[in-house]
């Protein structure tokens, strides 16, 4: 197994998810001591799906150069996908109790309208619209999950690298298409009720007897074993020699083309790969958070998770991971209220206030100082220092790794 | 009661004797004492026409008087006057032939007439002829705009006999024009309407369009039956666009020339009304959850006979098919209805081509306002190839700049002059130390140079949230660009507009001369294309980096003043700029000011074009034109304006 040779880290972090599960599990309130509230509970099943959607960007970006600033809007996808069951399924079963005490048992027909009527009252409906045609069915849904994210990104990424925009314009055109899908799905009329979103995901049809504290650890445990999975693909893909034609694209991508490699086949299928990882991430986060509207996909949102990966290292699996990680809980400490207010005599820092201002700081800093992120910190323990070198960055493309971040 | 009636008894003598030597309005008015107090809708109008075909002087300001319920009867003796309040008992009581105030009495004394609203318009109409021949020209335009605004029948006579007293050509124009949109509507004779209408041909006017819709009102009915003297404008058949087999089964139905089936819910509701024994008609209620059993189950109800027959065979769109519809208009002359149908036409060609010269401007004003926020952009990304996410941030500084200068100096107009240096300078500050701080420690590097300034531009919104709050904040214009130029009742552009406009062509001059004729220019241009030969040159390639992006973005941070001025300012104006103002840059091709003026220009009138199809729903229209620009980066990567050879750096 080179896959487990080339990473040493592959099952350092293994164990340690494994350990982290199973602390979880015996702490939290169905399954252990109840020292970890369920919305704890939620919110690090939450982190997880995040890291995971971080390990996507890593690939795409950290291992291809490509920054991406449309992976979110994979991800929200993919949530949207999967909320249309849930709240047609949910729907559907609250709609059915309260017709049985009708005089007629209803007719299927009869049923499908209630169902519109309740779902799309809100914007002022009451038809399904084309694309809700096969929210009845689990299975249907699960597989749109996966494919319309990846039609899209393959669309999309055929277009784009078919006419060679790579770098900077990349970035601002995906930005475009994720400010397009984000403007699209705040119309009424786009059939996924605007900017109300869908809501009560949290709500499993059929499992209303089940207290949310299990669903919460269930969906904890599925977010973990996607994780563990997605990072399995990713050390996978990056190991092997795809890795190494991936990481010459990355570096110098008229190399690689002369070497007759078919660079834009190679960045298509990681670009569609990790939109498929993306939207399946998104599946499994948005259940947990229990709505979704489109501003989760706005273009801001898809920066962040680039932030994310800078700060936790790009070009490392498990940086990407922890970058996710540490950000998203370190923001949900500091935005929730719980950081404690400092007191400077003339002016009270809050930090509900303050937090971004330091955010934006430290992004610019790490961006500045430390290249390698937080992933950086490992390289000190494990005695792997950054070669003596002063030059150029390792290829001459826009997204190739720096001087710094350079190995060994 | 008794009383008074003697004293209008005896008033009525007295006022026959007065009617041979000079009539008083006080006279015409006992004449008719009796009805004026009635005040009846029905009786009323032989006082309201004798008043005012009195020709006394005095009779509109009775008319006014008493339509505004100012006009007062003194119940000792009957006589009419216009009171005004002096105390809540005590009302001074003015003559209405002298003007002049008679004395006071005591409210108890008097009776207040109170016209209710039909006979107001009563006096209202009447009241029209003397507003029409008043000596103030201002009141005559008034009062005609208030007829066509509400016009009506007994408008058309006295406006008649006014134009030919006119003199004033302008608001004798006024009166034919008026006098026509009233013909048009109230006029019995047909001939005069058609010439009318047809007087209207290409006008642009408002009124005259609301004129002839309601000449042109039709319903549909259908085709059997109807009279030979209907004036149909065309035929038609259910199932069409213009009326749908649901439409037109009603029709059917509602004319009896089609039995109704039992609709859908009727049927539910008599197999409800008729379960006995957990089933209905034999068939148990279990089973009636598909259509087809309960089709089943209302069958052997109708063959009962304790339910309407059904056929279950019957569809809408056959009971239709063969049915044919008619348009009828209401209005019954078919000359008049081609007369207004042509002129229509004509009128809507002319808006047509009004319509279009006005988006185009909204498309221009709109091309200049997204040249105004992207122009900086053309300096630090076109040409330094600098991204810098924060630029949205500097034009909200500059526009935060307008803000707070406006809180210090109270004068619009000169703290406008003064915030567009001081947001240049503030902005250029922000600038320079960006660049120093930042920026020229990963020039190359152009991904993190997104991702860090995008840093800067997170911290930099949450400052402002932090100091300004998240409320809009108003950045009000000067007096003298409030307003529209409006070239007719379809063309208008906002001076505010044009006001952008033209700031978008100063800056466009300003950095021509600045690349093209001065030694900064000069340097910028070769720092860009060659940092090291332009160091040789003796040329120092930090400073000028540095005074570029300053540039560049003070440049951001006018524009932000000119985008307060437009839009609200608050802590996002800029990032909800940032993404076009960089299509703009990339659609026009970078590294070249006309690139950027060019795609500005297809954007803002693309955007304007797109909201045209359905107006209102501008979001559509955003992602529309996203969608088009992403699919015209396919064809034209480099924008539309590529750079040639060395300059294009690759």
């Amino acid at each position: 197994m080179t896959m487990f040779k080339k990473n040493p880290s592959l099952m350092v972090f293994i164990g340690l998810l494994a350990i982290f599960t199973l602390a979880v599990t015996f702490m939290s309130e169905a399954y252990g001591t109840g020292a970890l509230s369920t919305s704890f509970v939620k919110t690090l099943g939450k982190t997880l799906c995040l890291a995971l959607v971080a390990i996507a960007m890593d690939l795409v970006w950290g291992y291809t150069g490509i920054l991406s600033l449309g992976h979110f809007a994979f991800f929200g996808l993919g949530g949207y996908m999967i909320g249309m069951w849930l709240m047609y399924a949910r729907t559907e079963i609250i709609v059915v109790e309260s017709m049985a005490n009708a005089a007629l048992p209803p007719t299927p027909s009869e049923i499908s309208d209630a169902i519109g009527t309740q779902i799309f009252g809100v914007v002022g409906s009451s038809d399904f619209p084309l694309i809700w045609t096969f929210a009845h069915s689990f299975w249907a849904q699960i597989a749109l999950v996966v494919l319309v994210p990846g039609l899209l990104a393959l669309v999309f990424g055929w277009l784009a690298f078919r006419s060679r925009v790579t770098g900077v314009y990349l970035s601002i055109l995906t930005q475009a298409m994720t400010l397009a899908l984000s403007l699209y799905l705040f119309q009424n009329d786009s059939g996924l009720r605007g900017n109300n979103g869908l809501s009560g995901l949290q709500n499993l049809p059929g499992a209303d007897a089940i207290s949310q504290d299990n669903i919460s650890i269930w969906f904890f445990w599925a977010s973990a074993f996607a994780l563990l999975l997605t990072y399995l693909i990713a050390a996978f893909i990056v190991s092997g020699k795809f890795g190494s034609v991936i990481r010459g694209i990355r570096d110098d991508e008229a190399r690689v083309r002369f070497l007759g490699y078919s660079v834009e086949g190679f960045k298509l299928f990681i670009f569609t790969l990790t939109a498929v990882i993306a939207a399946i991430g998104g599946a499994l986060y948005y259940p947990q958070a229990g709505i979704i509207n489109p501003a989760e996909i706005a273009p801001i949102a898809s920066i962040y998770l680039a932030v994310w990966v800078a700060i936790g290292g790009r070009g490392r699996i498990y940086g990407a991971a922890i970058g996710a990680g540490f950000v998203s809980l370190v923001s949900t400490y500091f935005t929730g209220g719980q950081a404690p207010d400092i007191n400077l005599g003339f002016y009270t820092i809050k930090w509900v206030d303050w937090w971004l201002v330091l955010l934006g700081l430290s992004f610019v800093l790490v961006t500045l100082f430390a290249p390698k992120g937080i992933g950086g910190l490992f390289d000190l323990i494990t005695h792997r220092m950054s070669p003596n070198r002063h030059g150029l960055p390792l290829g001459p493309d826009k997204g190739s790794l720096r001087e710094e971040e350079a190995e060994k | 009661m008794l009383r008074s009636l003697i004293a209008a008894c005896l008033l009525l003598t007295c006022s026959l004797a007065a009617q041979a030597q000079d009539r008083t309005i006080q006279d015409v008015l006992q004449e008719h004492a009796e009805v004026i107090a009635q005040s009846s809708r029905k009786t009323i109008a032989p006082a309201i026409d004798a008043i005012a075909g009195s020709g006394l002087p005095a009779a509109q300001d009775v008319l006014q008087a008493w339509q505004a319920k100012d006009m007062w009867q003194r119940e000792s003796d009957g006589l009419f006057f216009k009171a005004e309040r002096v105390d809540s008992s005590t009302y001074e009581l003015i003559d209405f032939a002298t003007g002049e105030s008679v004395g006071t009495a005591d409210k108890g004394d008097l009776e207040q007439l109170k016209p209710n609203s039909g006979i107001r318009a009563m006096i209202g109409a009447a009241l029209v002829q003397f507003q029409l021949n008043d000596p103030d020209a201002e009141r005559r335009r008034e009062a005609l705009l208030a007829i066509q605004r509400d016009g009506e029948a007994s408008h058309l006579a006295p406006l008649r006999a006014s134009i030919e007293g006119e003199t004033n050509p302008e608001i004798k124009a006024l009166k034919e024009t008026t006098e026509r949109l009233l013909t048009i509507s109230f006029d019995p004779d047909d001939a005069a309407r058609v010439k009318a209408i047809e007087g209207f041909k290409g006008s642009l006017s408002l009124d005259a369009r609301a004129a002839l819709n309601p000449v042109l009102t039709t319903k549909i009915v259908p085709a059997e039956g109807l009279p030979e003297s209907a004036n149909v404008k065309r035929e038609l058949r259910a199932g069409s666009p213009d009326l749908t087999v649901s439409e037109g089964y009603d029709l059917l139905v509602s004319a009896g020339v089609i039995e109704p089936q039992p609709s859908l819910a009727e049927r539910k509701a008599a197999l409800e009304s008729h379960i006995e024994n957990g089933a209905v008609a034999g068939v148990p209620l279990a089973e009636l959850n598909t259509q087809d059993a309960r089709d089943r189950a209302y069958a052997a109800l109708a063959q009962e006979g304790v339910a309407p027959a059904f056929d279950p065979d019957f569809t809408m769109e056959a009971a239709v098919a063969s049915a044919k519809f008619a348009e009828v208009y209401d209005e019954p002359s078919k000359a008049v209805t081609d007369a207004a149908e042509a002129t229509l036409a004509s009128i809507n060609r002319a808006v047509g081509l009004n319509q279009f010269f006005d988006l185009s401007l909204d498309g221009l004003s709109l091309a200049s306002i997204y040249f105004l926020a992207a122009i900086g952009l053309a300096i630090t990304f076109g040409v330094m190839g600098v991204i810098n996410m924060a630029h949205g941030e500097f034009i909200m500084m500059g526009a935060y700049t307008g803000y707070v200068v406006q809180q210090i100096v109270p004068d619009y107009t000169v703290s406008i002059l003064l915030a567009i240096p001081l947001a240049f300078a503030v902005t250029f500050a922000a600038g320079v130390a960006m660049e120093r701080l930042i920026i020229r420690w990963l020039y190359n590097r152009p991904l993190e140079t997104l991702l860090a300034t995008f840093g800067v531009s997170i911290a930099l919104q949450q400052l402002a949230k932090n100091i300004f709050g998240t409320q809009a904040r108003p950045l009000t214009s000067p007096g003298w660009l409030d307003g529209a130029l409006s070239f007719n009742d379809v063309v208008s552009i906002s001076y505010i507009r044009i006001a952008i406009f033209i700031l978008a062509l100063i800056f466009l001059g300003v950095f021509l001369f600045i690349m093209k004729k001065t030694r900064l220019g000069l340097e910028t241009r070769a720092v860009t294309q060659n940092p090291r030969m332009a160091a040789s040159m003796g040329i120092n390639p930090d400073k000028v980096n540095m005074l570029t992006f300053g540039l560049g973005s003070g440049i951001a941070g006018i524009a932000g003043v000119a985008i307060g001025l437009y839009a609200k300012v608050t802590s996002e104006l800029g990032s909800d700029y940032i993404v076009q103002s960089f299509m703009t840059v990339v659609v026009g091709g970078v590294g070249n000011i006309w690139g950027t003026l060019l795609g500005a220009t297809m954007i803002g009138f693309l955007q304007k074009g797109i909201e045209w199809f359905n107006p209102s729903n501008t979001l559509a229209a955003q992602t529309y034109m996203i969608v088009f620009i992403i699919i015209f980066i396919q064809f034209r990567p480099k924008g539309i304006i590529a750079l040639k050879g060395r300059a294009a750096g690759d």
